[in-house]
């Protein structure tokens, strides 16, 4: 793992330009065996990718190079959009909510107004450990009409709720699932922002005669941009690579969650069932650069109200 | 491309302590100072809504659990009732299909132990080279691998895919643990660690005294990089044993699938119309599932916090 570095000349520091060569090359052979990996894991996929996007598998001709076709397919391909809007509608709601309830638990914990402090910030953090396919699979069975938690509210009130796995309420439901498990990662973020700040800016805001929710607005908020802007660029990213969440409930309600529910699903099913690979290929990049134009865009954004 | 841009709050709360020990404070106002609040029940109520929320499917899934499955059909979801029967649950979950859920057990510890452990190395090392060295085109690695985030999983699961079986290696581990190898998250949190954690005086004087770089990382670096270690580890660990695209893609082979992908088998037979209900397995198998992680979680907390902590610094 470290065959790159070669042997450090014994106690010569002194030589300020050899130390330098000397250094050179062990940061990096530190860092080969990582930048290794993540060349064929990251940059060969992508560059492979690209490839692919540019050919058509065609029944008569096979493999032909057809330049830019399948991305003006993916421009008018309506499963595409459909899947585009939908995840955009669930980042313009669900990111919000999240991170508004993660911010308001990490002031509270902060605030160190709450009985019990250690308790709520370890037991909030909980479902960060649970994998997706786990919470899915529970917040399924409480989701069902027929047992469930919905089925013991409508039998116990003799009620009838509206179904959570229905077509129209299906995102939402995913969304509550989406925002369960995270919750405690973001509040993390946030909590260990606010604790650096320095205690004596409260003091000094405290002899001012400040009150709490004057610190919050004056002090706490300002001083953790970074962490909500990085927060919400990650939240970002994760809504539009939703997946893991529809995909598993789908063969519960395959009328709900169709093949292109969002992008990833439509990348997914066009590559292992529908044979599609180039398509796949393009498709995948399209929603990549869509991601990292949407995250760059707000991260500049939130950057430069912060200065 | 995040770190570059933000400035650095760090370490801003040193000297403002010192200076708070050396000029007395006035004297407060209220019987409760800044620093100790008074304890708010309003509040403690409030966020008790979160916690319920959090742990309302949890309890779910513990009750569930306890019961058959005829009861887990029959009666209410949050309490108890008719026979006790996890132990039962249990041993019927382990023995199941001929022991599959301990084979995919095993599958999981396999993918951890080299995922998660190949990539928490790799990370180490890479942050504290590029932490404590200087090398041509090192602000291009940050830049590359910081940007590598934002890349969706599926536009280089296809593509990985493709490459992996020209290669032979999907439906085989290799095609699990390669891809995790790489953790740009655990890379930045080692870096910046490395950075605050590592004195550059201390790798200098055992320079001059002749240590060669590699045993000065082991018999000095690594000692104190303990916490950052042990933080990404632990996400690591969380990503890989959760991890449930990836095997999705790459393993067809039940007898390689990692427990998310057996629970989800076993729930997609359940759900078919003719297949065998066997939802006490799955809630069962779903708990067994969970419990390592959040003891995990649980135990070394002090030590995470205090690498997310150190993280968040330059943040």
């Amino acid at each position: 793992m470290t065959v790159a570095a070669p042997p450090a000349p014994p106690g010569r520091s002194g030589r300020a330009r050899f130390a330098r060569v000397r250094r050179d090359w062990t940061g990096l052979g530190f860092a080969a065996p990582f930048l290794a990996v993540f060349a064929l894991v990251f940059l060969a996929p992508i560059a492979y990718s690209v490839y692919l996007s540019l050919f058509q598998d065609r029944l008569i001709g096979g493999t032909t190079f057809v330049g830019i076709a399948n991305y003006r397919q993916a421009v008018d391909d309506p499963q595409f959009w459909d899947g585009l809007g939908r995840v955009g509608l669930f980042l313009a709601v669900q990111v919000p909510v999240m991170l508004g309830i993660a911010l308001l638990v990490a002031l509270a914990l902060d605030s160190g107004r709450l009985y019990g402090r250690d308790f709520f910030r370890i037991t909030v953090f909980l479902p960060y450990a649970v994998p997706a396919v786990v919470a899915t699979l529970m917040w399924g069975f409480l989701y069902g009409t027929r047992f469930g938690l919905v089925a013991d509210l409508d039998r116990s009130f003799g009620i009838t709720l509206p179904d959570p796995l229905s077509p129209h309420l299906i995102l939402g439901s995913i969304g509550n699932i989406v925002t369960w498990e995270f919750i405690g990662y973001n509040m993390l973020i946030f909590y260990s922002a606010l604790r650096v700040i320095p205690s004596s800016l409260y003091e000094a805001a405290a002899i001012d005669g400040a009150g709490q929710w004057r610190i919050v607005a004056a002090i706490k908020l300002p001083a953790i941009r970074g962490a909500v802007v990085i927060a919400t660029v990650f939240s970002i990213i994760g809504s539009f690579q939703l997946f893991n969440e529809p995909s598993i409930l789908r063969p519960l309600v395959p009328d709900s969650v169709t093949t292109s529910y969002t992008p990833n699903l439509y990348t997914y099913s066009l590559a292992f069932s529908g044979r599609q690979e180039d398509y796949a290929a393009t498709v995948a990049i399209v929603m990549g650069v869509v991601t990292m134009v949407v995250a760059y865009a707000f991260q500049l954004r939130g950057m430069r109200k912060e200065a | 491309m995040t770190a570059t841009t933000t400035p650095a709050p760090a370490r801003a709360g040193t000297p403002d302590r010192r200076d708070r020990v050396r000029t007395p404070l006035p004297r407060p106002r209220r019987r409760h100072s800044v620093d100790r609040p008074r304890r708010s029940v309003t509040l403690t109520l409030l966020s008790s809504l979160v916690v319920l929320y959090t742990l309302l499917p949890l309890a779910w899934l513990v009750v569930s659990a306890t019961k058959t499955q005829p009861d887990l059909l029959g009666s209410p979801g949050l309490w108890f009732s008719g026979r006790f029967a996890l132990w039962d649950n249990i041993t019927q979950t382990l023995s199941y299909d001929h022991h599959v859920f301990l084979r995919w057990l095993l599958n999981t510890l396999l993918y951890v132990v080299l995922g998660a452990g190949g990539a928490t190395l790799l990370a180490v090392l890479a942050g504290y080279g590029l932490a404590k060295f200087d090398f041509r085109g090192k602000k291009a690695v940050f830049a590359v691998v910081i940007g590598a985030v934002a890349v969706p999983a599926t536009a280089l699961a296809v593509p990985t895919f493709l490459m992996f079986s020209k290669m032979g290696l999907t439906n085989t581990p290799w095609a699990v643990i390669i891809p995790s190898l790489v953790s740009p998250f655990g890379l930045y949190l080692m870096w910046v660690f490395s950075a605050e954690a590592v004195p550059a005086e201390l790798l200098e004087a055992a320079r001059v005294d002749g240590s060669g770089e590699v045993r000065t990382f082991f018999r000095i670096a690594l000692p104190l990089l303990a916490p950052g270690i042990v933080t990404v580890l632990l996400f690591t660990v969380v990503a890989t044993w959760n991890n449930y695209f990836l095997p999705l893609i790459m393993i067809k082979d039940p007898n390689w699938y990692p427990l998310t992908l057996g629970l989800n088998a076993w729930n997609d037979q359940a759900a078919t119309a003719g297949g065998q209900p066997v939802f006490n397995l799955v809630i069962t198998g779903s708990l067994l599932t969970i419990v390592p992680l959040v003891a995990a979680f649980l135990l070394l907390q002090r030590y995470w916090q205090s690498g997310l902590a150190a993280g968040s610094v330059k943040e």
